[in-house]
């Protein structure tokens, strides 16, 4: 074989290590901030407090492990299914630069209170522009790949790839909108209730487009990879992802019920997510049947094992969000940990997992091979994840409802029966819990470092060989 | 005509085109293309054969 050009590995590879190391950093952030929940002397100095530290953590886990995830697979994918190497590589290196600033930026400012207040999207205006930048380049270098792609269809993973590029862009321009009045302060370019409308617009899409349709291109393609064998139904795919764009977008509202917020709108939001478990459903069965017939795997293979529980989580709290946004169940969940728990039940259930899985079979062929260091230490990251997240998200549940009980009761002479101080009081315990959930969920994110080094260590860079498809067949 | 009307048929409109792309996905007419679509990611080897060899800590067993 004469020498040929190589799939551009090295963003990929930047990426992929890095979403080791910010998940550690973000989840190491939460579990601090869990802490101070249950022992709140851990409030140590202003910039350490949990008002600044929940944020910091948030935006760490979606956009610095979740993006460096999205970024490593989607430019692994978009080479890999239009056997074609990047559009302009010097673009995709600064996208990976660019967004890395962005993160130690978030990092600093955060904590030193720079904040616009709105949720997931914290970052002050010049984060926000820079955001944008290397959002567009992004843009430019995934679709410019799929432009001159070899084959001739655009396999499904691209398609939701591409949506929630596309999708995270206007979202972000559009919620970003303010109007600077210092370096590191500026004003919504709303006011009052078409603010909050924006906002939970954009946070809700976030989750739609950022957290679900990123990561379903990441199913889409590692779920067959690992499992070996074609997705269940590609026709279902194609279903899967009309549905999904065409009702994600109208779902925001149910951050809003019981506000200011027209009641008309809320049942529309309502409305909404409650279709959105018919694809969110679809897409799950999809990515679970792909193993039908190949079922023993899931025994043996704890790549497949993270991939198949990953669904699994994703299936139940797609389940129970749209159960959330009906009204009367949100007038118990609202405001109270039980969202906290439906979240991790999708972050860490669903979105680390599948994430965990995928970067579990892309760091060895980073390195010219197919397998990590140690199986065994994956099967163990497996277990310890998976206890942790049950831990978290049942003790999350319990004292939701609890909270959600005691400030609803009252005395036959219509006064509270219960002070909110004591809602807390109550939650203690499972704060605790939480908390664990959380240090084995870390320990497990400690446990992949340690095994990808190892994997690594005194291993060459390795770019896998271009080939054409026709030539390609064994 | 007002707005509220334009907006009312823009999601009608939507809602058939989805109905179309949902008969167009079971007719038999896309499901030659599915399948080449599908296979798209097993094209071929992720890292040639020869490079390939018991690499883990546990050897092959899980290959």
């Amino acid at each position: 074989m004469q020498s040929q050009a190589t799939y551009n590995y090295k963003v990929v590879r930047q990426f992929a290590i890095m979403t080791v190391v910010w998940g550690i950093v973000g989840m190491l952030v939460g579990v601090i901030a869990a802490a101070q929940l249950v022992w709140p002397e851990l409030n140590v100095a202003e910039w350490l407090h949990f008002g600044r530290l929940r944020p910091l953590h948030t935006n760490a886990v979606i956009f610095a492990f979740g993006g460096c995830a999205l970024f490593a697979t989607s430019y692994y994918v978009v080479q890999r299914t239009n056997h074609t190497t990047l559009f302009a590589p010097w673009l995709a290196s600064f996208t990976f630069w660019g967004w890395q600033l962005i993160i130690v930026l978030a990092a600093i400012t955060l904590p030193l209170g720079f904040t616009s207040g709105k949720e997931y999207a914290e970052l002050e205006w010049p984060i926000d522009i820079l955001i944008a930048v290397v959002w567009v380049a992004y843009a430019v270098v995934f679709f410019g790949t799929i432009g001159k792609r070899k084959t001739s269809h655009i396999y499904v993973a691209n398609w939701f790839y591409g949506a929630f590029i596309i999708t995270v862009a206007l979202l972000h321009i559009v919620n970003s909108a303010e109007i600077p009045v210092t370096l590191t302060k500026s004003y919504s370019a709303y006011a009052g209730v078409q603010d909050a409308m924006v906002q939970w617009w954009y946070g809700h899409n976030a989750v739609g487009f950022f957290l679900t349709a990123g990561f379903l291109g990441m199913m889409y393609y590692f779920v067959p990879k690992q499992a070996e064998r074609p997705v269940y139904s590609y026709r279902l795919s194609v279903v899967h992802f009309w549905a999904l764009i065409f009702t994600y977008m109208w779902a925001g509202p149910h951050h809003l019920h019981y506000t200011a917020l027209p009641d008309w709108t809320q049942s529309v939001g309502m409305m909404f997510s409650l279709i959105l478990m018919a694809p969110s459903w679809g897409g799950m069965i999809n990515g679970v049947m792909t193993l039908s017939g190949a079922w023993h795997k899931l025994r043996t293979d704890p790549i497949l094992k993270f991939l198949i529980t990953s669904l699994s989580f994703y299936g139940m709290s797609t389940f129970e969000g749209p159960m959330m946004s009906v009204k009367t169940v949100n007038a118990l969940s609202h405001y109270t940990d039980w969202t906290v728990g439906h979240v991790h039940s999708g972050a860490l259930g669903w979105v680390a997992m599948v994430s965990i899985g995928s970067i579990y079979y892309l760091i060895p062929r980073m390195y010219g091979k197919t397998e990590m260091y140690s199986t065994k230490l994956i099967t163990t990251h497996f277990w310890i994840a998976t206890i942790g997240v049950v831990l978290y998200i049942a003790s999350m549940w319990i004292s939701g409802v609890m909270q959600g009980l005691m400030w609803r009761a009252t005395n036959p002479d219509g006064t509270l029966t219960y002070s909110f101080v004591e809602s807390v009081k109550a939650s203690y315990p499972f704060w605790t819990i939480r908390f664990i959930g959380g240090v084995l969920f870390l320990s497990g994110m400690l446990l992949m470092f340690y095994n990808v080094l190892k994997t690594i260590a005194g291993e060459k860079a390795y770019n896998a060989p271009v080939l054409a498809p026709q030539a390609a067949h064994a | 005509m007002d707005i509220n009307d334009v907006r009312s048929i823009l999601t009608l409109m939507g809602f058939l085109c989805f109905l179309g792309i949902c008969a167009w996905a079971y007719s038999g007419h896309a499901k030659r293309g599915f399948e080449e679509a599908a296979r798209l990611p097993f094209t071929e080897d992720d890292v040639p054969a020869d490079r390939v060899a018991g690499q883990s800590k546990e050897g092959k067993a899980n290959g």
